[in-house]
């Protein structure tokens, strides 16, 4: 057990990187606590999982130092880390039962035999695996077999942290919520150190405590659930975190109001200040969670023309032509549905704006 | 005109895969097919497309009996989990190969592809090769290809699920708008409660081989027709407790007892199956008429917006879905409403007997 | 999966199925024929049942050319398949130059006809002239393939797994370049040793090709004829005197047809045979140890 410390790491794939271009990981710069739950969200390259096999010692990084607490680590192989992995796709021990492959990490440390079973069954009780732990893993379901992949992590007392690789691409949906509470659980229950690695921001939302949001090999922002989804730093954040994405309406700044097209929105005194400094292109940014929508002329609505009304059971979401950009809203079930237009108001609290895609704060 | 399956069977060694299939879906009509990993999506695609011959039954496609007629003969298009296309092709003579095979004059050609490729933003990577595309680009340029024949069914097997979340959600959008435009028939599979109601169109509910409901997706996710498929269209799964009704007064689980009005009173005396949605579990009254029940805090998840709470209610794994962040501590007391307003109730053998009233809809919804 | 909708689809199968008549089910049946009779001269038959059988299979000097046979293919498979899979594992892994080079290196002996190897290797171990054999003489061991049925022997087996390993070799190769990634990446994680890999990992993912490589190398060996035949005729004696030589002996050499074509169909089930029992094997290998 221990904090991580990423110190200054940096890597290329490439034998000698000449251009900023050529790093895979640009700068990384972190310390990350013992015991907390950590996603790392991005899209597909950005990084995410080059950093996770940093830490996990399957690459080393071309520049920088990784610590587990005051051990620097940066040389030394993955089985000498006292780290776990769960995979994209279960990794097993086809031959062996699912007694053996989560025995495999203990026998392979030469503990004895007493430690070993007692260890295995505390594990499967866990995991809820006790029933087929004497079958052949290779029988087994997608989501049983990704619990024993876990279960290989866990089996190992001193295991500082668990790494997962996009562990739920192959889950059926139903299941994902069963074991995605499964993960949470043992991580009340062991306190133990989780880096999850996805693109998928439901997933990383609900897991962690706190989210590293990477793009093109950077960390963009580090933040709670609740400070990506209310603050987000960066363009992107706002964009990919949230169902459907950020508002962004390109605006200038006219009398403490938000200018976009012939619409003047109000501002609150403190975004309207930050506004009125900055000097680069500024965007007002909305979550359409945010956007409230009357069916009816309201004091302080813009009318705007409905585009379209998708009803996704829970929540429907609206499209609104808003100065020839599409906006969307999302409305709950219950709410009443617009017609072909609908009254849209911008609450003053959920304005943010953004200078050179970057928030003002 | 359009697609009809007349009670398709599929055994394969003796073991049923799919069983009893009667569908019939018309020209122009977007078709999901939702069900679990091995619940029969991607065997009826099969039938649908001709790759497989149905056991017992009859395939029709506009009005002509297709059972048998190899896949080759039948105008269809078929799009894969996989990233599939040509290796040795550009971009270009990859979204243009349906039309290759069959003659086509080459202006014709560049026109149809340059403008697919608009409709699926590859216009600028006509000149490269698939492998130096990203995934999402390349299931575009497999989409584009589909989209070329000018097919009459157009398969896709759940096209998205090796795309990123965010990709997904965007490709989603963009599909749904170029199916709206087509008058093929679009049968589209996916696990995704989520996905299916994004599209919209109709729903074909799936398990274990067998067709559970069919109709208008938002239709049938109001109204399931059983227990079955309102665990299939739900996400987070819908919340389910055994109850007794007993002259008016319903017990629900343990020791939940409460008198009700409505439809639910006039219901014979006995065992019931009551399913509330997550979304429906508040912390906060909405409504005079809500009843209390009160639960530890198991699990709570926060996604940035909303907050998902798990509990326990009589044993039952019970998750509430509120928007607006909420978090709670794991052990804390809390207290959960909820309104018999938006009771399901289910026959013991799983059969819907009363859904909600139905939810207040759009005055002239644009599709 | 079935194929259904084209029943024209039999009409291209039509020459393979004529081919597979000419070549195999029509010689096939004529050997089942000599098999039952006797044969003078032509047109001079005499139906005579099961005869060639019982003699065949009491032949003692078949016993023996069987017993010889069959270690002969044992000890082949006991160091071509260990071996093979050892070479395959300390190749190059990654794609690129070594990797090529290795490949087309191994693969050299393959493109090499049998009765070429045959000179070969009578030459290289000539005592006289050979490279190896001069040298081992000139070390005061006397090494000679034509006195020492030992010496036949080991020249044999030389000849048979230079040839034959690197198809051994490269069959395990593509089965290890099969294997994902996260497998490795999981052991290391998990501690495993170099042979906990091997053993828990790489070998069960090899399985198939190495049941190819198996049934593939236990036919050859045990059809061998050309090497033998070039070395020494099956001597020194009757040291190498395997099935495929004594068979040869019988039909071409005494012209007894008869006991020829129950020898060939006895030949023929044996291999079938010993196919079928490790394919069943290999096939359950593993599984058992689920309790």
């Amino acid at each position: 057990m221990a904090q991580i410390s990423l110190d200054e790491i940096a890597h290329s794939y490439l034998p000698f990187p000449k251009t900023d271009a050529d790093y895979a990981l640009k700068r990384i710069h972190n310390i990350w606590d013992d015991g907390g739950a950590y996603a790392l969200l991005g899209p597909s390259g950005c990084g995410k999982t080059t950093l996770l096999n940093i830490i996990s010692g399957l690459l080393k990084p071309s520049k920088g130092r990784v610590r587990f607490g005051d051990t620097d680590v940066t040389d030394l192989p993955p089985e000498k880390r006292n780290i776990a992995q769960v995979f994209q796709f279960p990794v097993l021990y086809d031959t062996m039962t699912v007694f053996n492959n989560l025995a495999f990490p203990l026998k392979n440390r030469g503990f004895d035999t007493a430690y070993i079973n007692a260890r295995v069954k505390e594990v499967a009780r866990i995991l809820e695996l006790e029933a087929v732990l004497h079958k052949k893993a290779e029988g087994l379901g997608a989501d049983a077999k990704q619990k024993i992949s876990l279960g290989r992590g866990l089996v190992r007392e001193d295991v500082a942290a668990i790494l997962f690789d996009e562990p739920l691409t192959v889950i059926d949906p139903q299941l994902k919520w069963q074991l995605r509470c499964k993960l949470k659980e043992i991580h009340e229950q062991l306190k133990l150190t989780l880096i999850y690695v996805t693109h998928d921001q439901v997933e990383a939302l609900t897991f962690a405590d706190q989210i590293i949001v990477m793009y093109e090999g950077k960390i963009v922002q580090i933040g709670t659930p609740q400070e990506l989804f209310e603050y987000p730093d960066h363009k992107f954040v706002g964009y990919f975190i949230g169902s459907p994405g950020m508002n962004f309406l390109p605006c200038t700044m006219e009398n403490g109001k938000a200018r976009v097209g012939e619409h003047d929105i109000p501002l609150d005194d403190r975004t309207a200040a930050l506004g009125n400094r900055a000097t680069g292109s500024l965007e007002l940014g909305i979550r359409p969670l945010y956007l409230t929508i009357h069916v009816q002329e309201t004091a302080g609505s813009f009318q705007v023309p409905v585009q379209s009304v998708e009803d996704q059971g829970s929540y429907r979401v609206v499209a609104l032509a808003f100065n020839d950009q599409t906006i969307r809203a999302r409305i709950a079930e219950n709410d009443p549905v617009p017609g072909s237009r609908a009254w849209v108001s911008f609450p003053k609290k959920w304005i943010r704006l953004f200078e050179n895609d970057h928030l003002l704060k | 005109m359009g697609l009809i399956l007349d009670q398709v069977n599929k055994y394969v060694e003796g073991e049923m895969h799919l069983a009893d299939i009667s569908l019939d879906l018309a020209s122009g009509s977007r078709n999901v097919i939702l069900g679990r990993t091995l619940a029969g999506k991607t065997s009826l695609l099969r039938i649908m497309a001709g790759l497989d011959r149905p056991s017992t039954g009859k395939i029709v496609m506009d009005g002509r009996d297709v059972t048998g007629i190899s896949v080759r003969k039948r105008q269809v298009a078929m799009v894969y989990q996989q990233f599939i296309n040509y290796p040795s092709f550009t971009v270009f003579q990859n979204i243009a190969s349906p039309l290759q095979i069959s003659g086509v004059p080459k202006a014709t050609i560049k026109e149809k592809v340059m403008e697919t490729a608009k409709l699926l933003h590859l216009e600028e990577m006509l000149d490269r090769m698939p492998a130096e595309l990203s995934g999402g680009q390349q299931q575009r340029v497999a989409i584009a290809r589909a989209l070329m024949k000018d097919s009459q069914l157009l398969l896709l097997d759940e096209p998205l699920v090796n795309l990123d979340y965010k990709l997904r959600e965007e490709l989603l959008e963009e599909l749904t708008a170029i199916f709206k435009k087509r008058d093929c028939v679009v049968v589209y599979t996916t696990t995704e409660p989520s996905e299916a109601l994004k599209l919209g169109g109709n729903i074909v509910v799936m398990d274990k081989g067998r067709v559970c409901q069919t109709g208008p997706t938002t239709q049938v996710y109001r109204n399931p027709a059983t227990v079955e498929t309102a665990q299939l269209l739900s996400d987070p799964p819908i919340n389910l407790f055994a109850a007794v009704l007993n002259d008016g007064r319903l017990t629900l689980g343990d020791d939940l007892a409460l008198a009700v009005a409505g439809p639910i009173a006039a219901l014979a005396s006995g065992r019931y199956h009551i399913g509330i949605r997550p979304n429906h579990l508040y912390l906060h009254p909405q409504d005079p008429g809500d009843i209390k029940i009160h639960a530890t805090v198991e699990i709570s998840e926060i996604n940035g917006s909303e907050t998902f709470i798990h509990f326990r209610y009589s044993g039952y794994k019970t998750v509430l879905h509120e928007v607006g962040i909420d978090a709670r501590k794991i052990g804390s007391d809390i207290t959960v409403y909820m309104n018999p307003g938006n009771f399901f109730v289910f026959a013991e053998n799983g059969d819907l007997l009363i859904s909600p009233g139905p939810a207040k809809t759009a005055e002239n919804q644009t599709a | 999966m079935k194929k259904w909708q084209d029943n024209k689809g039999w009409l291209f199968i039509l020459p393979v199925f004529i081919i597979v008549a000419f070549s195999a089910i029509i010689p096939l049946m004529t050997v089942v024929n000599y098999s039952i009779q006797d044969i003078f001269g032509p047109g001079q038959r005499i139906f005579v049942g099961t005869e060639w059988f019982k003699e065949t299979l009491t032949d003692p000097r078949l016993h023996e050319a069987l017993w010889r046979q069959l270690l002969f293919s044992g000890l082949v498979l006991l160091i071509e398949m260990p071996l093979g899979i050892a070479i395959a594992l300390t190749m190059p892994t990654k794609k690129g130059l070594g990797s090529s080079v290795c490949l087309v290196l191994i693969a050299l002996p393959l493109l090499i006809p049998w009765n070429v190897i045959g000179t070969i290797w009578i030459i290289f171990t000539r005592p006289d002239i050979g490279l190896m054999g001069a040298f081992i003489n000139n070390m005061g061991i006397t090494f000679d393939h034509t006195a020492s049925g030992l010496h036949a022997w080991i020249t044999l087996m030389l000849m048979e797994v230079w040839h034959w390993t690197p198809l051994v070799i490269l069959l395990a190769y593509a089965g290890l370049r099969s294997i994902p990634e996260a497998y490795y990446q999981a052991a290391r994680i998990d501690g495993a040793s170099a042979w906990a890999i091997f053993k828990y990992i790489q070998l069960p993912k090899m399985r198939g090709v190495l049941t190819i490589a198996l049934l593939l190398r236990f036919m050859d060996s045990f059809l061998i004829y050309a090497e033998p035949f070039v070395l020494t005729g099956g001597g020194p004696g009757n040291a190498t005197t395997f099935l495929s030589i004594y068979l040869v002996k019988i039909a071409v050499g005494q012209f007894d047809l008869g006991p020829a074509g129950a020898f060939s169909l006895i030949y023929f089930l044996i291999v079938l045979l010993f196919c079928y029992l490790f394919y069943q094997v290999l096939l359950n290998v593993g599984k058992g140890e689920s309790s």
